[in-house]
Protein backbone atom coordinates (compact mmCIF):
# COMPACT_ATOMS: atom_id res chain seq x y z
CA UNK A 1 0.00 0.00 0.00
CA UNK A 2 2.57 2.36 0.73
CA UNK A 3 3.77 1.90 -2.61
CA UNK A 4 0.45 2.61 -4.06
CA UNK A 5 0.67 6.21 -1.73
CA UNK A 6 3.86 6.89 -3.22
CA UNK A 7 2.77 6.68 -7.03
CA UNK A 8 -0.34 8.68 -6.19
CA UNK A 9 1.98 11.26 -4.75
CA UNK A 10 4.07 11.43 -7.73
CA UNK A 11 1.50 11.47 -10.51
CA UNK A 12 0.75 14.92 -8.63
CA UNK A 13 3.34 16.40 -8.23
CA UNK A 14 3.46 15.41 -11.90
CA UNK A 15 0.79 17.49 -12.03
CA UNK A 16 2.87 21.06 -10.57
CA UNK A 17 5.41 20.07 -13.39
CA UNK A 18 3.22 20.17 -16.06
CA UNK A 19 1.76 23.47 -14.79
CA UNK A 20 5.68 24.34 -14.96
CA UNK A 21 5.93 23.26 -18.23
CA UNK A 22 2.87 23.97 -20.57
CA UNK A 23 4.00 27.50 -20.44
CA UNK A 24 6.91 26.59 -21.65
CA UNK A 25 5.73 24.25 -24.21
CA UNK A 26 3.43 27.02 -25.71
CA UNK A 27 5.81 29.34 -26.63
CA UNK A 28 7.83 26.58 -27.81
CA UNK A 29 5.05 25.30 -29.79
CA UNK A 30 4.40 28.69 -31.60
CA UNK A 31 7.48 30.70 -32.39
CA UNK A 32 10.42 28.39 -31.59
CA UNK A 33 11.51 30.31 -28.47
CA UNK A 34 13.19 28.68 -25.49
CA UNK A 35 12.36 30.89 -23.14
CA UNK A 36 15.75 30.26 -20.35
CA UNK A 37 13.98 32.59 -17.92
CA UNK A 38 10.85 30.41 -17.55
CA UNK A 39 10.93 29.13 -14.15
CA UNK A 40 12.14 32.67 -12.20
CA UNK A 41 8.94 33.99 -14.39
CA UNK A 42 6.90 31.08 -12.27
CA UNK A 43 9.26 32.39 -8.86
CA UNK A 44 8.61 36.18 -9.71
CA UNK A 45 4.82 35.39 -9.80
CA UNK A 46 4.82 33.70 -6.71
CA UNK A 47 6.02 36.57 -5.35
CA UNK A 48 3.46 39.23 -7.10
CA UNK A 49 0.85 36.67 -5.27
CA UNK A 50 2.66 36.49 -1.83
CA UNK A 51 2.99 40.47 -2.40
CA UNK A 52 -1.13 40.54 -2.49
CA UNK A 53 -1.35 37.82 0.57
CA UNK A 54 0.52 39.71 2.50
CA UNK A 55 0.05 43.20 2.04
CA UNK A 56 -3.80 43.00 1.34
CA UNK A 57 -4.83 40.00 3.28
CA UNK A 58 -6.29 38.31 0.12
CA UNK A 59 -6.53 34.47 0.04
CA UNK A 60 -4.59 33.09 -2.05
CA UNK A 61 -6.33 32.20 -5.18
CA UNK A 62 -7.76 35.68 -4.96
CA UNK A 63 -4.64 37.03 -5.36
CA UNK A 64 -3.50 34.50 -8.14
CA UNK A 65 -6.68 35.87 -10.20
CA UNK A 66 -5.75 39.16 -9.46
CA UNK A 67 -1.69 38.40 -10.80
CA UNK A 68 -3.15 36.46 -13.57
CA UNK A 69 -3.67 39.90 -15.84
CA UNK A 70 -0.59 41.28 -14.37
CA UNK A 71 1.59 38.61 -15.54
CA UNK A 72 -0.77 38.14 -19.02
CA UNK A 73 0.54 42.54 -19.75
CA UNK A 74 3.89 41.76 -18.27
CA UNK A 75 3.97 38.72 -20.79
CA UNK A 76 3.04 40.86 -23.45
CA UNK A 77 4.86 43.74 -23.45
CA UNK A 78 8.11 41.32 -22.95
CA UNK A 79 7.38 39.78 -25.82
CA UNK A 80 6.29 42.94 -27.65
CA UNK A 81 9.63 45.10 -26.75
CA UNK A 82 12.22 42.56 -26.29
CA UNK A 83 11.65 38.91 -27.40
CA UNK A 84 9.91 39.77 -30.23
CA UNK A 85 13.36 42.00 -31.95
CA UNK A 86 15.49 38.42 -31.27
CA UNK A 87 13.75 35.97 -33.20
CA UNK A 88 14.91 35.10 -36.60
CA UNK A 89 16.99 32.55 -38.56
CA UNK A 90 19.48 32.64 -35.45
CA UNK A 91 18.39 30.48 -32.25
CA UNK A 92 20.92 31.92 -30.58
CA UNK A 93 19.91 35.51 -29.68
CA UNK A 94 16.84 34.49 -27.99
CA UNK A 95 18.13 31.99 -25.75
CA UNK A 96 20.83 34.35 -24.71
CA UNK A 97 18.60 37.55 -24.30
CA UNK A 98 16.37 35.22 -21.93
CA UNK A 99 19.18 33.56 -20.16
CA UNK A 100 20.33 37.65 -19.05
CA UNK A 101 16.91 38.04 -18.25
CA UNK A 102 16.90 34.91 -16.00
CA UNK A 103 19.74 36.04 -14.28
CA UNK A 104 18.60 39.66 -13.73
CA UNK A 105 15.38 38.74 -12.62
CA UNK A 106 17.17 36.55 -9.66
CA UNK A 107 19.52 39.43 -8.99
CA UNK A 108 16.65 41.35 -8.58
CA UNK A 109 14.46 39.22 -6.98
CA UNK A 110 17.49 39.17 -4.05
CA UNK A 111 17.46 42.54 -3.73
CA UNK A 112 14.17 42.85 -3.22
CA UNK A 113 13.08 39.47 -1.29
CA UNK A 114 16.37 38.92 0.31
CA UNK A 115 17.15 35.26 0.33
CA UNK A 116 14.46 34.24 3.10
CA UNK A 117 12.44 31.54 1.80
CA UNK A 118 8.79 32.81 1.86
CA UNK A 119 5.94 30.52 1.49
CA UNK A 120 2.45 31.00 0.33
CA UNK A 121 -0.09 30.68 3.28
CA UNK A 122 -3.10 28.21 2.12
CA UNK A 123 -4.82 28.39 5.22
CA UNK A 124 -6.65 25.19 6.46
CA UNK A 125 -6.09 23.95 2.75
CA UNK A 126 -2.49 23.14 3.20
CA UNK A 127 -2.91 20.21 5.65
CA UNK A 128 -6.39 19.03 4.77
CA UNK A 129 -6.36 15.48 2.84
CA UNK A 130 -8.92 13.30 1.90
CA UNK A 131 -8.94 9.95 3.16
CA UNK A 132 -9.42 7.37 -0.13
CA UNK A 133 -9.78 3.70 1.56
CA UNK A 134 -6.45 3.28 3.49
CA UNK A 135 -4.39 6.12 1.51
CA UNK A 136 -4.73 10.15 2.50
CA UNK A 137 -4.35 12.29 -0.21
CA UNK A 138 -3.72 15.90 0.41
CA UNK A 139 -6.39 18.55 -0.79
CA UNK A 140 -3.62 20.70 -1.91
CA UNK A 141 -1.53 18.23 -4.18
CA UNK A 142 -4.80 17.55 -5.41
CA UNK A 143 -6.13 20.35 -6.33
CA UNK A 144 -3.12 21.50 -8.07
CA UNK A 145 -3.00 18.39 -10.64
CA UNK A 146 -6.59 18.97 -11.27
CA UNK A 147 -5.77 22.44 -11.95
CA UNK A 148 -3.11 21.36 -14.41
CA UNK A 149 -5.59 19.06 -16.70
CA UNK A 150 -8.13 22.01 -16.50
CA UNK A 151 -5.17 23.87 -17.89
CA UNK A 152 -4.27 21.69 -20.50
CA UNK A 153 -8.07 21.18 -21.38
CA UNK A 154 -8.22 25.08 -21.86
CA UNK A 155 -5.26 25.21 -23.91
CA UNK A 156 -5.94 22.55 -26.28
CA UNK A 157 -9.55 24.12 -26.62
CA UNK A 158 -7.88 27.68 -27.36
CA UNK A 159 -5.51 25.78 -29.68
CA UNK A 160 -8.17 23.34 -31.43
CA UNK A 161 -11.59 25.40 -31.38
CA UNK A 162 -11.04 29.06 -31.89
CA UNK A 163 -10.05 31.23 -34.47
CA UNK A 164 -7.31 33.00 -32.29
CA UNK A 165 -5.55 28.83 -31.71
CA UNK A 166 -5.28 28.36 -35.44
CA UNK A 167 -3.97 31.58 -35.98
CA UNK A 168 -1.36 30.34 -33.69
CA UNK A 169 -0.75 27.28 -35.16
CA UNK A 170 -0.71 28.43 -38.92
CA UNK A 171 1.74 30.95 -37.45
CA UNK A 172 4.06 28.58 -36.41
CA UNK A 173 3.71 26.50 -39.41
CA UNK A 174 4.42 29.23 -41.71
CA UNK A 175 4.51 32.83 -40.58
CA UNK A 176 4.99 34.88 -43.87
CA UNK A 177 1.52 32.80 -45.78
CA UNK A 178 -0.24 33.13 -41.98
CA UNK A 179 0.85 37.08 -42.59
CA UNK A 180 -0.67 36.57 -45.95
CA UNK A 181 -4.08 35.36 -44.30
CA UNK A 182 -4.21 38.84 -42.26
CA UNK A 183 -2.85 37.09 -38.96
CA UNK A 184 0.08 39.53 -37.67
CA UNK A 185 3.23 37.18 -36.64
CA UNK A 186 4.25 39.52 -33.95
CA UNK A 187 0.90 40.28 -32.19
CA UNK A 188 -0.11 36.50 -32.27
CA UNK A 189 3.63 35.98 -30.57
CA UNK A 190 2.79 38.58 -28.05
CA UNK A 191 -0.68 37.47 -27.68
CA UNK A 192 0.94 33.67 -26.70
CA UNK A 193 3.32 35.02 -24.42
CA UNK A 194 0.87 36.90 -22.54
CA UNK A 195 -1.35 33.73 -22.44
CA UNK A 196 1.57 31.66 -21.41
CA UNK A 197 2.31 34.15 -18.34
CA UNK A 198 -1.59 33.52 -17.23
CA UNK A 199 -0.04 29.52 -16.70
CA UNK A 200 2.83 30.64 -15.26
CA UNK A 201 0.81 32.43 -12.72
CA UNK A 202 -0.67 29.84 -11.87
CA UNK A 203 2.18 27.52 -11.50
CA UNK A 204 3.23 30.10 -9.60
CA UNK A 205 0.35 29.65 -6.60
CA UNK A 206 0.86 25.92 -6.40
CA UNK A 207 4.66 26.76 -6.42
CA UNK A 208 4.29 28.66 -3.70
CA UNK A 209 1.51 27.08 -1.46
CA UNK A 210 3.28 23.39 -1.69
CA UNK A 211 6.83 24.19 -0.49
CA UNK A 212 9.49 27.06 0.23
CA UNK A 213 10.39 29.51 -2.30
CA UNK A 214 13.49 32.20 -2.28
CA UNK A 215 14.87 33.69 -5.44
CA UNK A 216 17.06 30.82 -6.47
CA UNK A 217 15.12 28.56 -6.96
CA UNK A 218 14.02 28.99 -10.65
CA UNK A 219 16.42 27.52 -13.18
CA UNK A 220 15.47 23.98 -11.03
CA UNK A 221 12.00 24.36 -12.40
CA UNK A 222 13.21 25.35 -15.32
CA UNK A 223 14.78 21.86 -16.01
CA UNK A 224 11.81 19.74 -14.64
CA UNK A 225 9.92 21.94 -17.14
CA UNK A 226 12.08 21.50 -20.01
CA UNK A 227 12.10 17.83 -19.21
CA UNK A 228 8.38 17.40 -18.90
CA UNK A 229 8.35 18.79 -22.33
CA UNK A 230 10.66 16.69 -24.36
CA UNK A 231 9.48 13.30 -22.92
CA UNK A 232 6.48 14.51 -23.33
CA UNK A 233 6.68 15.16 -26.88
CA UNK A 234 7.29 18.86 -28.60
CA UNK A 235 4.41 20.56 -29.01
CA UNK A 236 1.92 17.86 -27.36
CA UNK A 237 0.24 19.73 -24.40
CA UNK A 238 -1.07 16.34 -22.90
CA UNK A 239 1.99 14.79 -23.90
CA UNK A 240 3.68 17.62 -21.27
CA UNK A 241 1.30 16.40 -18.63
CA UNK A 242 2.19 12.62 -19.01
CA UNK A 243 5.97 14.19 -19.01
CA UNK A 244 5.13 15.57 -15.71
CA UNK A 245 3.70 12.42 -14.25
CA UNK A 246 6.76 10.72 -15.48
CA UNK A 247 8.88 13.08 -13.69
CA UNK A 248 7.24 13.15 -10.86
CA UNK A 249 6.45 9.17 -10.24
CA UNK A 250 10.13 8.82 -10.32
CA UNK A 251 11.35 11.77 -8.12
CA UNK A 252 8.86 10.40 -5.48
CA UNK A 253 9.68 7.02 -6.01
CA UNK A 254 13.58 7.89 -5.88
CA UNK A 255 12.74 9.34 -2.63
CA UNK A 256 11.25 6.66 -1.21
CA UNK A 257 14.21 4.15 -1.83
CA UNK A 258 16.42 6.58 -0.21
CA UNK A 259 15.37 10.14 0.48
CA UNK A 260 19.04 11.29 -1.50
CA UNK A 261 17.63 10.05 -4.57
CA UNK A 262 14.85 11.95 -5.14
CA UNK A 263 16.26 14.60 -7.60
CA UNK A 264 18.61 11.98 -9.60
CA UNK A 265 16.01 9.72 -10.45
CA UNK A 266 13.97 12.18 -11.75
CA UNK A 267 16.62 13.23 -14.36
CA UNK A 268 17.58 9.27 -15.10
CA UNK A 269 13.87 9.03 -15.55
CA UNK A 270 13.89 11.53 -18.06
CA UNK A 271 17.10 9.86 -19.67
CA UNK A 272 15.51 6.44 -19.86
CA UNK A 273 12.75 7.42 -21.79
CA UNK A 274 14.76 9.54 -24.50
CA UNK A 275 16.70 6.47 -24.68
CA UNK A 276 13.80 4.36 -25.84
CA UNK A 277 11.46 7.01 -27.43
CA UNK A 278 13.97 9.85 -28.78
CA UNK A 279 11.37 12.36 -30.04
CA UNK A 280 8.91 11.99 -26.95
CA UNK A 281 5.81 9.88 -25.98
CA UNK A 282 3.72 12.12 -27.88
CA UNK A 283 5.33 13.95 -30.82
CA UNK A 284 3.19 15.94 -32.52
CA UNK A 285 3.02 14.53 -35.89
CA UNK A 286 0.63 11.69 -34.14
CA UNK A 287 -1.06 14.34 -32.32
CA UNK B 1 -11.80 52.46 -63.30
CA UNK B 2 -8.04 51.65 -62.18
CA UNK B 3 -8.18 49.79 -59.00
CA UNK B 4 -4.87 48.64 -58.44
CA UNK B 5 -1.56 49.78 -59.95
CA UNK B 6 2.42 49.40 -59.92
CA UNK B 7 4.40 52.74 -61.02
CA UNK B 8 7.61 52.42 -61.26
CA UNK B 9 7.87 49.54 -59.06
CA UNK B 10 11.50 48.66 -58.47
CA UNK B 11 12.10 45.40 -56.17
CA UNK B 12 15.45 43.85 -54.93
CA UNK B 13 16.15 40.48 -53.48
CA UNK B 14 19.33 41.27 -50.71
CA UNK B 15 21.17 42.85 -52.89
CA UNK B 16 19.81 41.20 -56.32
CA UNK B 17 17.58 43.40 -57.98
CA UNK B 18 14.86 41.40 -59.41
CA UNK B 19 12.15 44.86 -60.75
CA UNK B 20 12.95 47.12 -63.07
CA UNK B 21 10.64 50.07 -62.78
CA UNK B 22 7.41 47.85 -63.71
CA UNK B 23 4.04 49.56 -64.69
CA UNK B 24 1.30 47.57 -64.29
CA UNK B 25 -2.44 48.31 -63.35
CA UNK B 26 -5.57 46.28 -62.71
CA UNK B 27 -9.02 47.57 -63.56
CA UNK B 28 -12.00 46.51 -61.53
CA UNK B 29 -13.85 43.67 -62.65
CA UNK B 30 -11.00 42.73 -65.07
CA UNK B 31 -8.02 39.85 -65.30
CA UNK B 32 -4.92 40.72 -65.31
CA UNK B 33 -2.52 37.75 -66.77
CA UNK B 34 1.36 38.16 -66.21
CA UNK B 35 3.41 35.84 -67.94
CA UNK B 36 6.97 35.18 -68.52
CA UNK B 37 10.13 32.61 -68.10
CA UNK B 38 11.33 31.72 -64.91
CA UNK B 39 13.25 34.24 -63.08
CA UNK B 40 11.62 37.33 -65.12
CA UNK B 41 9.99 39.12 -61.66
CA UNK B 42 6.75 37.43 -61.66
CA UNK B 43 6.66 36.14 -58.13
CA UNK B 44 8.52 39.28 -56.61
CA UNK B 45 6.33 41.32 -58.64
CA UNK B 46 3.42 39.98 -56.44
CA UNK B 47 4.86 39.54 -53.66
CA UNK B 48 5.56 43.32 -53.44
CA UNK B 49 1.74 43.65 -54.45
CA UNK B 50 1.04 41.94 -51.33
CA UNK B 51 3.17 43.13 -48.54
CA UNK B 52 5.58 40.39 -48.03
CA UNK B 53 8.63 42.40 -50.19
CA UNK B 54 7.84 46.32 -48.94
CA UNK B 55 8.20 49.09 -50.80
CA UNK B 56 8.20 53.04 -51.74
CA UNK B 57 4.55 53.78 -50.34
CA UNK B 58 3.88 55.18 -54.06
CA UNK B 59 4.86 52.32 -55.88
CA UNK B 60 1.74 50.49 -55.41
CA UNK B 61 -1.57 52.00 -55.45
CA UNK B 62 -4.93 50.42 -54.08
CA UNK B 63 -8.33 52.46 -54.90
CA UNK B 64 -6.02 55.53 -55.73
CA UNK B 65 -4.44 54.81 -52.07
CA UNK B 66 -0.89 54.21 -51.35
CA UNK B 67 -0.34 50.63 -50.48
CA UNK B 68 3.53 50.12 -51.42
CA UNK B 69 4.84 50.04 -47.76
CA UNK B 70 2.01 48.41 -45.37
CA UNK B 71 2.80 44.92 -44.30
CA UNK B 72 0.89 42.01 -45.69
CA UNK B 73 -1.54 41.51 -43.30
CA UNK B 74 -2.71 45.23 -43.67
CA UNK B 75 -2.78 44.87 -47.35
CA UNK B 76 -4.98 41.59 -46.98
CA UNK B 77 -7.48 43.94 -44.55
CA UNK B 78 -8.05 46.15 -47.38
CA UNK B 79 -9.03 42.57 -49.96
CA UNK B 80 -5.90 42.43 -52.12
CA UNK B 81 -5.44 38.86 -51.00
CA UNK B 82 -2.52 36.11 -52.47
CA UNK B 83 -3.23 32.35 -53.57
CA UNK B 84 0.79 32.27 -52.94
CA UNK B 85 3.33 30.02 -55.29
CA UNK B 86 3.67 26.13 -54.17
CA UNK B 87 -0.05 26.25 -52.60
CA UNK B 88 1.46 27.14 -48.77
CA UNK B 89 -1.55 25.04 -47.01
CA UNK B 90 -0.83 24.73 -43.22
CA UNK B 91 0.12 21.44 -42.16
CA UNK B 92 -1.29 21.74 -39.00
CA UNK B 93 -4.70 22.72 -40.53
CA UNK B 94 -7.45 20.13 -41.55
CA UNK B 95 -8.83 21.73 -44.63
CA UNK B 96 -11.93 23.31 -43.46
CA UNK B 97 -9.25 25.30 -40.72
CA UNK B 98 -7.06 26.26 -43.71
CA UNK B 99 -10.36 27.42 -45.75
CA UNK B 100 -11.76 29.41 -41.94
CA UNK B 101 -8.20 30.75 -41.27
CA UNK B 102 -8.48 33.01 -44.69
CA UNK B 103 -10.58 35.74 -43.23
CA UNK B 104 -8.40 36.13 -40.03
CA UNK B 105 -7.81 39.11 -41.28
CA UNK B 106 -10.83 39.86 -43.12
CA UNK B 107 -14.38 39.02 -42.25
CA UNK B 108 -16.34 41.11 -44.00
CA UNK B 109 -19.21 38.93 -44.68
CA UNK B 110 -19.99 38.53 -48.85
CA UNK B 111 -20.40 35.82 -51.09
CA UNK B 112 -18.00 33.85 -50.27
CA UNK B 113 -18.44 31.54 -46.94
CA UNK B 114 -17.20 27.83 -46.16
CA UNK B 115 -20.64 26.74 -47.97
CA UNK B 116 -19.97 28.46 -51.34
CA UNK B 117 -16.42 27.42 -51.52
CA UNK B 118 -17.61 23.68 -50.82
CA UNK B 119 -20.19 24.52 -53.88
CA UNK B 120 -17.14 25.70 -56.46
CA UNK B 121 -15.01 23.19 -55.24
CA UNK B 122 -17.07 19.88 -54.11
CA UNK B 123 -14.69 17.33 -53.06
CA UNK B 124 -12.86 19.41 -50.65
CA UNK B 125 -16.39 19.37 -48.55
CA UNK B 126 -15.80 15.83 -48.59
CA UNK B 127 -11.95 15.95 -47.39
CA UNK B 128 -12.84 18.77 -44.92
CA UNK B 129 -11.27 16.88 -41.63
CA UNK B 130 -8.30 15.21 -43.05
CA UNK B 131 -5.23 17.36 -43.08
CA UNK B 132 -4.43 20.18 -45.91
CA UNK B 133 -1.26 18.51 -46.69
CA UNK B 134 -3.01 15.08 -47.48
CA UNK B 135 -4.52 15.72 -50.12
CA UNK B 136 -3.45 15.84 -54.13
CA UNK B 137 -1.73 18.47 -55.94
CA UNK B 138 -4.69 19.60 -57.41
CA UNK B 139 -7.00 19.51 -54.26
CA UNK B 140 -4.16 21.38 -52.17
CA UNK B 141 -4.66 24.22 -55.03
CA UNK B 142 -8.45 24.42 -54.55
CA UNK B 143 -7.95 24.93 -50.97
CA UNK B 144 -5.62 27.57 -51.53
CA UNK B 145 -7.95 29.35 -53.64
CA UNK B 146 -10.70 28.76 -51.31
CA UNK B 147 -8.60 29.87 -48.78
CA UNK B 148 -8.30 33.44 -50.50
CA UNK B 149 -11.99 33.38 -51.28
CA UNK B 150 -12.78 33.00 -47.56
CA UNK B 151 -12.09 37.06 -47.13
CA UNK B 152 -14.13 38.04 -50.07
CA UNK B 153 -11.09 39.75 -52.08
CA UNK B 154 -11.55 42.63 -54.21
CA UNK B 155 -8.38 41.66 -56.03
CA UNK B 156 -7.27 37.85 -56.11
CA UNK B 157 -3.41 37.73 -56.82
CA UNK B 158 -3.00 33.68 -57.93
CA UNK B 159 0.41 33.41 -58.46
CA UNK B 160 1.28 29.94 -60.78
CA UNK B 161 -1.84 28.33 -59.52
CA UNK B 162 -1.25 25.06 -62.81
CA UNK B 163 2.16 24.47 -61.88
CA UNK B 164 3.33 21.01 -61.11
CA UNK B 165 -0.93 20.01 -62.21
CA UNK B 166 -1.95 17.38 -64.72
CA UNK B 167 -3.48 19.31 -67.73
CA UNK B 168 -7.15 17.53 -66.52
CA UNK B 169 -6.20 19.41 -63.02
CA UNK B 170 -5.53 22.86 -64.39
CA UNK B 171 -8.82 22.44 -66.71
CA UNK B 172 -10.66 21.52 -63.20
CA UNK B 173 -8.91 24.68 -61.28
CA UNK B 174 -9.67 27.37 -64.14
CA UNK B 175 -12.87 26.56 -64.78
CA UNK B 176 -13.48 28.17 -61.20
CA UNK B 177 -12.20 31.53 -62.53
CA UNK B 178 -15.86 32.47 -64.17
CA UNK B 179 -17.59 32.06 -60.71
CA UNK B 180 -14.89 34.05 -59.08
CA UNK B 181 -15.32 36.93 -61.47
CA UNK B 182 -19.04 37.26 -61.63
CA UNK B 183 -18.35 37.23 -57.22
CA UNK B 184 -17.10 40.67 -58.17
CA UNK B 185 -13.48 40.29 -57.52
CA UNK B 186 -10.81 41.31 -60.00
CA UNK B 187 -7.96 38.59 -60.61
CA UNK B 188 -4.03 39.23 -61.22
CA UNK B 189 -3.06 35.65 -62.71
CA UNK B 190 0.56 35.02 -63.27
CA UNK B 191 1.48 32.05 -65.78
CA UNK B 192 4.23 30.31 -67.58
CA UNK B 193 1.54 28.62 -69.63
CA UNK B 194 1.18 31.06 -72.16
CA UNK B 195 -1.93 29.68 -74.19
CA UNK B 196 -4.07 29.21 -70.62
CA UNK B 197 -3.09 32.98 -69.63
CA UNK B 198 -4.45 34.36 -73.25
CA UNK B 199 -8.02 31.97 -73.10
CA UNK B 200 -8.67 33.12 -69.93
CA UNK B 201 -7.45 36.83 -69.55
CA UNK B 202 -8.50 40.38 -70.71
CA UNK B 203 -5.10 42.06 -70.83
CA UNK B 204 -1.61 40.37 -70.74
CA UNK B 205 1.51 41.72 -69.81
CA UNK B 206 4.50 39.50 -70.25
CA UNK B 207 7.89 39.82 -68.24
CA UNK B 208 11.48 39.65 -68.88
CA UNK B 209 14.40 40.23 -66.80
CA UNK B 210 12.32 42.34 -64.19
CA UNK B 211 10.74 44.31 -67.54
CA UNK B 212 7.50 44.53 -68.83
CA UNK B 213 8.38 43.93 -72.32
CA UNK B 214 4.60 43.85 -74.07
CA UNK B 215 0.72 44.52 -73.00
CA UNK B 216 -2.13 44.41 -74.72
CA UNK B 217 -5.30 42.43 -74.85
CA UNK B 218 -4.75 38.58 -76.19
CA UNK B 219 -6.40 39.49 -79.53
CA UNK B 220 -3.87 41.57 -80.17
CA UNK B 221 -0.69 40.70 -79.26
CA UNK B 222 0.29 37.93 -82.49
CA UNK B 223 2.35 35.03 -81.00
CA UNK B 224 5.91 36.42 -82.43
CA UNK B 225 5.80 39.26 -80.37
CA UNK B 226 4.59 37.39 -77.65
CA UNK B 227 7.88 35.16 -78.27
CA UNK B 228 10.22 38.00 -78.36
CA UNK B 229 8.64 39.37 -75.43
CA UNK B 230 9.18 35.99 -73.78
CA UNK B 231 12.46 34.80 -74.41
CA UNK B 232 13.99 38.21 -75.03
CA UNK B 233 15.73 39.49 -78.75
CA UNK B 234 18.55 37.80 -79.29
CA UNK B 235 16.09 34.27 -79.05
CA UNK B 236 13.86 35.61 -81.71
Amino acid sequence: MIWLDTVIQGVLLGGLYALFAAGLSLVFGIMRLVNLAHGDLIVFGAYIILILVSLLGLNAFIAAAIAAPLMFALGWLLQRFVLNRTLGEDILPPLLVTFGLSIALQNALLEGFSADSQRIGGGTLETASLAVGPINIGVMPLLCFVSAVLVIVALNLLFYRTSLGRAFRATSDDPVTASLMGVRPAQIFSVATGIAMVVVTVAALYLGMRANFDPTIGPARLIYAFEAVIIGGLGSLWGTLLGGIIIGVAQTVGAAVNPEWQILSGHVAFLAVLLVRPRGLLPRAVD
Amino acid sequence: MELLATRGLTAFYGDFQALFGVDISLDEEETVAIIGANGAGKTTLLRSISGVIRNAPDSVTFADAPVGHLDADRVMALGVVMVPEGRRLFPSLSVEENLQIGSYGRNIGGYWTLATVYELFPVLKERRKSPGTALSGGQQQMVAIGRALMSNPRVLLCDEISLGLAPVVIRDIYAALPKIRESGASVVIVEQDINQALKVSDRVYCMLEGRVTLSGKPSEVSRDRIHTAYFGETAA
